[in-house]
C-alpha cells in the first residue's frame, strides 16, 4: 500500500528508529526569533555546546519590535533587552540575522519563503506554532517549545512521535469575495480547535490546487488553530514556479525538481481520517468569540448559547459572548469596528495587500474606525511600495506601517485598548491576544477592507 | 531536569476549557531572557477577578492543576509551563490537551495527565467539596490517587523513564552523533543552506 505525503518526507529523515522510542528526525532549517530563543542559548552555553549546524539556521525579529521609528532604539527597554540578546547570541554563534532595518526582516514565516530556503519535502521548524505556514510548499513545518529550539541548535535533530495523518479535501471552486482565509476559517470551525490533535494534515482538492502559493500559506499557516501542529499541500507547477528565482532558490533547479515531482500522497494512500468541505458553498467568514473556532459565515447572527446542546461549547459561548460584548441575534454585519489591522503571518504577503488595495482604492475609510496596514516583510513593504499600494492605503486613510508580527499578539506597541474592537487579518481571537481586554474578529483581507470602509463587519459585496 | 517518581498535592479546579496559552501566560510577559519568574503572569487576566480560583485562599497552595479540555492550545511557547512551574504546580490533569504544550511539558518535567472527562469532573466536584483533599499521583503506577479513587492514565514508556530519571533529551540526542553525521553525508546537494547569504 502507498503512503501519505507526510509519512514519505518522515520516513526520508529518520536518523535513528528504535523500538519504544520516539524517531530522531533530522531538521533541514531553523528558523529563529527574539522571544523563543534567549533560554535555549543560554542552554547551550550552561553545557559548553555549539550550533550544530549554522548553516540550516536563520534569525531574524519580529514579535517585540515596533512597527514605527525602527531607526530609533527600541523604547521598551525588555523589548530591547530581548532584540538585543539575539543580536548578541547570533554574533556568539555565528548565525544569521536579519536585523530590524534589512530588507529581510520581518515575520519569521514571511522571510523563509521570500528568501527560498522554504523547499519542498524539508522538515523545518521554528518556536512558533505558526510554523506550519511553510507546509504550503509541501514541507513538514511544525512549531516548537523553547527546550526543542536547543535540542535542534544543539543536534539539528527531535526525537518525535510519529503523527496520525488527517485528510481535508476541498473540492469545487470559491465564489467572488470568498478567499482561502474563508476556507480555513470554515474548516476549524467544522473541525473544532481540537479537531486536528494529533494530526498532521494534508489539505487536498480541486479548490485548493487552484490557490496560488501565498493563499495556500494562509491555509496551512492556521492548521494549529484546528489544533494540528502540521499541515501541507503537496507541491505542482505553482510551487515551484513560485521558488524559481528567489535568493536560496536550488542552483541545480533540474535535479531538486525531480525529487520535488516524488513528493505527493500515492493513490492508494490511506489517511487516518478524511473530512470533506464543498467551496461552492463558502461564503466569507469571521469569528465571532474567542477561540478560531467559534466562527459563522458573515450573513449569519451571533448565536444564541442556548440552541448550542453540548455543555462545554455551551458555557465557552455564553463566555465568549460577554467577553465580545456581543448580544445572541445580533446580525454580524451589524458588529461595529474600531480597529481594521491588515499584516501578520497569516495575511501580510504582498497579494493580501493587493487584494485589500484593490477594495479600497480611491475611497476613504470609515471616520470611526482606524486601520493599520503592516506589511509582513520589509520586503513585501518594498515591494508594496513600488507598486503604489502605500498610497492608495495612505489615501484612504489607512497607517502604512513598518514590517513585524504588530497587532497579531500583545507584545509590541500594536494594541488594542481595553473594549477596542478589531477586525483582523491575524489567527487568534482569545481574550485580550491584540492587547488586555481587546476583542478581536478574524476576518480575510477582503473582508478587512470592505469594514474598514464601511465600519461594520462587511465584504466586498456590501459596497 | 528534577526526577518526577511521584508526587502528592491538592488540586485546584480551574473550571473551563479551551484555555489557550495566551491566558496561562499573556505575550506581554514573554520578554523575560531567563527561565524563571513567570509565575506573575500566569492567568495574568483572570487573576484580577478575585472570583477567579487562584485568588482563594482554599487553592493558594495547590501544585496539581485540574482543567477542563483543550488545554494549552494556541502559540507554542514554552513559557506557559514556566509560569505553571514557578507558580508551584507539579501535575496537570485534562481530558485534552494542545500538542505542542504538551510537548513542551513533557520536556520540562511538568507531567501532563489524561484522564476522562466524567473523571475530571468527578475530581473537580471531590476538590471544591473538600480543597484540601490530598492527591497522589504516581508515575511509576501511572496512577492518579484521591479518596478511595485510584484512575489509571497512559503515558508512553520512553517519556515516563525520562521523567523518571529525570533525563536531559540534549544529552541523549547526542550520544547518536554517529548517525547524525552518517545521515549528514548522504543528504541531497540542492537543499538549501542559509549559509553563505545570496541575494
Amino acid at each position: 500500500m502507498g503512503i501519505t505525503l507526510a509519512e514519505k518526507i518522515w520516513a526520508e529523515h529518520v536518523v535513528r528508529a528504535a523500538q519504544g522510542e520516539p524517531d530522531l528526525i533530522y531538521i533541514d532549517l531553523h528558523l529563529i526569533h527574539e522571544v523563543t530563543s534567549p533560554q535555549a542559548f543560554d542552554g547551550l552555553r550552561l553545557a559548553g555546546r555549539p550550533v550544530r549546524r549554522p548553516d540550516l539556521t536563520i534569525a531574524t525579529e519580529d514579535h517585540n519590535v515596533p512597527t514605527l521609528n525602527i531607526d530609533k532604539p527600541i523604547a521598551d527597554p525588555v523589548s530591547k533587552l530581548q532584540v538585543d540578546t539575539l543580536r548578541a547570541n547570533c554574533k556568539e554563534f555565528g548565525l544569521r540575522i536579519h536585523s530590524l532595518g534589512d530588507k529581510d526582516q520581518g515575520v519569521v514565516h514571511v522571510v523563509g519563503p521570500q528568501l527560498g530556503v522554504t523547499q519542498p519535502g524539508m522538515t523545518i521548524v521554528c518556536g512558533d506554532s505558526h510554523t506550519s505556514t511553510h507546509g504550503a510548499f509541501g514541507a513538514l513545518a511544525f512549531g516548537i517549545g523553547t527546550s526543542e529550539v536547543e535540542h535542534v541548535l544543539a543536534t539539528q535533530t527531535l526525537p518525535l512521535q510519529r503523527p496520525k495523518t488527517m485528510a481535508i479535501n476541498v473540492e469545487g471552486s470559491l465564489q467572488p469575495g470568498v478567499t482561502s482565509k474563508d476556507i480555513i476559517l470554515a474548516i476549524i470551525a467544522k473541525i473544532g480547535t481540537g479537531g486536528g490533535q494529533g494530526y498532521v494534515i494534508e489539505y487536498r482538492g480541486t479548490a485548493i490546487r487552484a490557490l496560488s502559493m501565498e493563499s495556500r500559506m494562509t491555509v496551512c499557516n492556521m492548521s494549529i488553530e484546528a489544533g494540528a501542529r502540521a499541515g501541507l499541500i503537496a507541491p505542482d507547477q505553482i510551487t515551484f514556479d513560485y521558488i524559481k528565482g528567489k535568493p536560496h532558490a536550488p542552483e541545480d533547479f533540474e535535479a531538486a525538481l525531480a525529487y520535488w515531482s516524488t513528493l505527493f500522497t500515492d493513490p492508494d494512500a490511506k489517511f487516518d481520517v478524511e473530512v470533506n468541505l464543498n467551496a461552492n458553498e463558502l461564503e466569507p467568514f469571521v469569528t465571532w468569540g474567542t477561540n478560531p473556532g467559534q466562527g459563522l459565515p458573515l450573513n449569519s447572527v451571533v448565536p444564541n448559547p442556548a440552541d448550542i446542546a453540548d455543555t462545554e461549547a455551551r458555557t465557552a459561548a455564553e463566555r465568549a459572548l460577554v467577553y465580545m460584548g456581543l448580544e445572541a441575534g445580533m446580525p454580524l454585519k451589524k458588529i461595529a469596528i474600531d480597529t481594521v489591522f491588515l499584516g501578520s503571518c497569516t495575511n501580510g504577503r504582498i497579494e493580501d495587500l493587493r487584494a485589500a488595495a484593490d477594495v479600497l482604492k480611491g475611497k476613504k475609510i470609515a471616520s470611526t474606525l482606524r486601520m493599520l496596514v503592516v506589511p509582513g516583510s520589509a520586503r513585501v513593504r518594498l515591494e508594496a511600495e513600488a507598486e503604489g499600494l502605500d498610497k492608495v492605503f495612505l489615501d484612504a486613510g489607512a497607517e502604512w506601517r513598518n514590517a513585524g508580527c504588530s497587532m497579531c499578539l500583545g507584545m509590541n506597541p500594536d494594541q488594542l485598548a481595553v473594549g477596542e474592537r478589531s477586525a483582523s487579518t491575524s489567527n487568534r481571537n482569545f481574550e485580550g491576544r491584540q492587547g488586555k481586554g481587546g476583542r478581536t474578529h478574524l476576518v480575510s483581507p477582503l473582508v478587512a477592507a470592505a469594514t474598514a470602509l464601511r465600519g461594520t463587519l462587511s465584504s466586498p459585496a456590501d459596497l | 531536569m528534577e526526577k518526577f517518581i511521584k508526587h502528592t498535592g491538592t488540586g485546584v479546579p480551574l473550571r473551563r476549557s479551551n484555555v489557550d496559552t495566551d491566558q496561562i501566560i499573556p505575550a506581554v510577559y514573554l520578554k523575560r531572557v531567563t527561565r524563571s519568574g513567570f509565575e506573575d503572569g500566569l492567568f495574568a487576566a483572570w487573576r484580577n477577578d478575585p472570583e477567579f480560583v487562584l485568588n482563594k485562599d482554599a487553592y493558594k497552595h495547590g501544585t496539581v492543576l485540574i482543567a477542563g479540555a483543550d488545554f494549552g492550545t494556541g502559540s507554542s511557547r514554552e513559557h506557559a509551563v514556566w509560569a505553571l512551574q514557578n507558580y508551584g504546580f507539579k501535575v496537570v490533569i485534562s481530558s485534552r490537551f494542545a500538542d505542542i504544550f504538551r510537548g513542551n511539558s513533557l520536556k520540562g518535567g511538568l507531567l501532563t495527565i489524561i484522564l476522562e472527562q466524567d473523571e475530571v469532573e468527578a475530581m473537580w466536584t471531590a476538590v471544591e467539596a473538600d480543597p484540601t483533599t490530598s492527591i497522589t499521583v504516581d508515575l511509576e503506577t501511572r496512577t492518579v490517587n484521591y479518596g478511595s479513587k485510584s484512575l489509571g492514565f497512559e503515558i508512553d514508556d520512553y517519556t515516563r523513564w525520562r521523567l523518571m530519571e529525570g533525563l536531559d533529551d540534549i544529552g541523549l540526542t547526542l550520544k547518536q552523533t554517529d548517525s547524525i553525521d552518517s545521515f549528514e553525508k548522504n543528504r541531497a546537494e540542492y537543499k538549501p543552506t542559509t549559509l553563505p547569504i545570496r541575494s
